[in-house]
């Protein structure tokens, strides 16, 4: 980073040495990773920065932003309806984590067979080493799966005011009034720490806003059935991953931007990778930053991504809200619509992620898919079998990965892709 | 002159090498233990070779493309090539090697259809076997066959090498005997293999390849397992190595 942001760093009570050492590490990943591709889309450049500024120059825009009394929110996941806090006058920005830190802390508070997911969150906070956290004037956790329930147990000790909302499982008539009842109760709580009452205008402005970022990956998306594919797998991904972060505006309008570069690419058929190379569509757990380990090695080894069905992907960005609302409690209902449809793992049963899985398959011209399931990750894990076994029964080659953020199973990684490859071809 | 075609499967116990002819037969076949540093050994191997042109696999074959700028292929598509030279009609492959074992189910054209591998550690592979020998005080030669000599069955509870090393100290302290021990762990390893092969390959014949297929225990309690019949090749460690090689020449062949 260019800036010296210290002074920052330290009025946010990060601890300056091992930030240092997380930032060189995601230096170095990114440099190993995003640099060594061929023919990046010029557009790619601005997500480049965001990556070298994301302690940066983003924390100084949100602490100026708190400045001005604009409340910062730290969520989790996707459940998390950022129509509502943006609304109520505040940022949201995404706190899951994609490295492994301070594992040693971290397991002083959570059982060795934990995901990684989970243990990340944990090790950015113990270690002192993440600004969005430190920034953040609420922290929303969702009951989602076991793990992060009952780490959130934990989690709120550790944290300043967190808050946790209580998710339906099941995709009934009660499941869909549980998470209005709990988008109602998260919309007070939001409105009391902001001060500021939702009003119909805030909320449909926050719903195109959310909207419009939304149609623009989207627009991304689409661009990516095309063969040969316009962008990398890796790039697409970072682009996802960067949604989490960003001011909404100024990253829709870079995506548009890419896209427009992107159209143009398809119509001179310039591709990243040759029209020959296999398709592959990831299917599963979320892939946080810094984490590329697996499409590294699905794009080192002559494939390319055209799809993620997974949190950081197709499942964050698939439905747009309704925008037909005139008052806020309309506007409430579409929300909660919009939000009921995410085709989790925690939902029992799950019919329609298959679905949406063997939709993508057709949609991007995927080839096979790669099933990424973290270790540890119950609800992903055990769906990965059926869904595997019901796109060999449609003749889609299904490849199950079961890994964590340690780098010492790439060796065996690279084997099973490499021959799941092979298949394909 | 005829064209020669290498095959090179650097795994992690041993080095193999197979050069062929253009009429496919086996000109070479060679093997050496792949100590500490797999590349070195590697070189020894080739420089001793006459071949137009090469192909590696196994979990060395990065490091040698690196080295030597030729084509791999992964061990799951050389294993299925070279088992076919031996049994144009096989379905289901078995491997097992030094570090890690897997099953691969084919297509009747011989393509891969599905394959599955062990997970990240060894249990259930050639050096667990070896380890558990060594403990014992056998060759790896004479394990499987003293083990199949056992006339009573003991229990060994842990796959692990570490664990398992020390449930194998605590009963030869306790007198047990030792072939008796030895088709223990023989035992231990076996479910774990048959839910590789139940999870994706067909019913029928299986062929074992790797340097495991050598082990005659394991292959008996396998196929009293599966009630199917093994099918063993005459040398099992150089099927990797034989599929490469005919990966190579097809691939020179068609251009």
């Amino acid at each position: 980073m260019d800036n010296n942001y210290n002074a920052m760093w330290e009025g946010l009570g990060l601890d300056l040495k091992a930030h240092d050492t997380l930032l060189n590490f995601i230096e170095n990943t990114y440099k190993d990773v995003y640099f060594s591709q061929r023919n990046r889309p010029e557009g790619m450049s601005y997500f480049d920065f965001v990556i070298s500024e994301a302690h940066g120059l983003r924390i100084k825009e949100l602490l100026d932003e708190k400045k001005q009394g604009r409340k910062i929110i730290g969520s989790f996941c996707v459940f998390v309806p950022e129509e509502i806090i943006l609304a109520a006058n505040a940022t949201l920005v995404g706190l899951c984590a994609g490295a492994e830190f301070a594992i040693e802390e971290v397991e002083k508070f959570l059982p060795r067979n934990t995901c990684s997911l989970i243990k990340s969150s944990f090790g950015f906070q113990l270690g002192k080493v993440c600004p969005y956290i430190e920034s953040a004037d609420m922290v929303i956790g969702e009951n989602t799966c076991d793990g992060k329930k009952k780490a959130y147990e934990i989690l709120k000790i550790l944290m300043k005011n967190f808050y946790v909302m209580d998710m339906p499982q099941m995709k009934s008539e009660h499941g869909k009034s549980l998470l209005q009842i709990e988008y109602d109760h998260l919309k007070n709580v939001v409105e009391k720490l902001t001060d500021f009452s939702i009003t119909a205008e805030s909320l449909i402005q926050a719903i195109k806003t959310v909207n419009a970022k939304r149609s623009a990956i989207h627009r991304l998306s689409d661009l990516r059935r095309v063969n040969p594919a316009p962008i990398s797998g890796l790039d697409a991904l970072l682009i996802n991953q960067i949604s989490f972060y960003d001011s909404p505006s100024r990253f829709t309008e870079s995506v548009n931007k890419i896209c427009d570069e992107l159209e143009k690419r398809v119509q001179q058929k310039n591709g990243v990778f040759s029209e020959q190379t296999p398709r592959i569509l990831i299917s599963g757990c979320p892939q946080s930053l810094p984490n590329w380990k697996l499409p590294f090695i699905v794009e080192t080894s002559g494939a390319v991504i055209v799809g993620e069905e997974s949190c950081v992907g197709e499942r964050c960005i698939r439905n747009l809200t309704d925008e037909s609302g005139q008052t806020v409690d309309e506007m409430m209902n579409f929300i909660v619509d919009r939000y009921f449809n995410i085709d989790c793992a925690i939902f029992t049963p799950n019919p329609n992620r298959v679905d949406h899985i063997q939709e993508m398959v057709e949609l991007y011209n995927a080839d096979g898919v790669i099933h990424y399931g973290l270790q540890f990750c119950h609800p992903y894990l055990i769906e990965s079998i059926p869904i595997e076994k019901e796109l060999e029964k449609n003749r889609i080659p299904c490849l199950r990965i079961e890994t964590d953020y340690s780098i010492e199973d790439t060796g065996q990684l690279k084997t099973r892709v490499e021959a799941f490859i092979e298949q394909l071809k | 002159m005829s064209l020669h075609f290498a095959g090179i499967d650097i795994g992690s116990r041993t080095v193999k090498a197979v050069v062929i002819n253009e009429n496919r037969e086996i000109v070479v076949n060679l093997q050496s233990d792949t100590g500490f540093d797999p590349i070195n050994e590697a070189k020894n191997i080739i420089s001793s070779l006459t071949y137009d042109n090469i192909m590696a696999t196994g979990y060395g074959r990065n490091l040698f493309k690196i080295s030597f700028n030729t084509s791999t292929v992964t061990e799951i598509k050389a294993h299925a090539k070279g088992s076919r030279f031996f049994f144009p009609d096989a379905l289901n492959i078995l491997d097992i090697g030094g570090q890690d074992s897997k099953t691969i189910a084919l297509f009747n054209n011989g393509k891969v259809k599905k394959f599955e591998m062990n997970d990240r550690c060894a249990a259930g592979t050639g050096k667990f076997l070896e380890i558990m020998a060594k403990t014992l005080g056998y060759n790896i030669e004479e394990f499987g066959l003293n083990a199949l000599k056992a006339k009573n069955n003991l229990n060994i509870s842990s796959m692990c090498t570490v664990f398992a090393e020390s449930e194998v100290t605590s009963l030869i302290a306790k007198g047990e005997n030792r072939q008796e021990i030895a088709r223990a762990l023989h035992n231990s390893i076996i479910p774990r293999v048959v839910s590789m092969i139940k999870r994706i390959l067909y019913d029928g014949d299986i062929v074992f390849t790797g340097g495991v297929a050598k082990n005659p225990c394991i292959s008996y309690m396998l196929q009293k397992k599966l009630n199917c019949h093994i099918i063993i090749p005459e040398d099992p460690q150089m099927i990797g190595a034989l599929g490469a090689a005919l990966l190579i020449a097809e691939m020179k062949n068609k251009k």
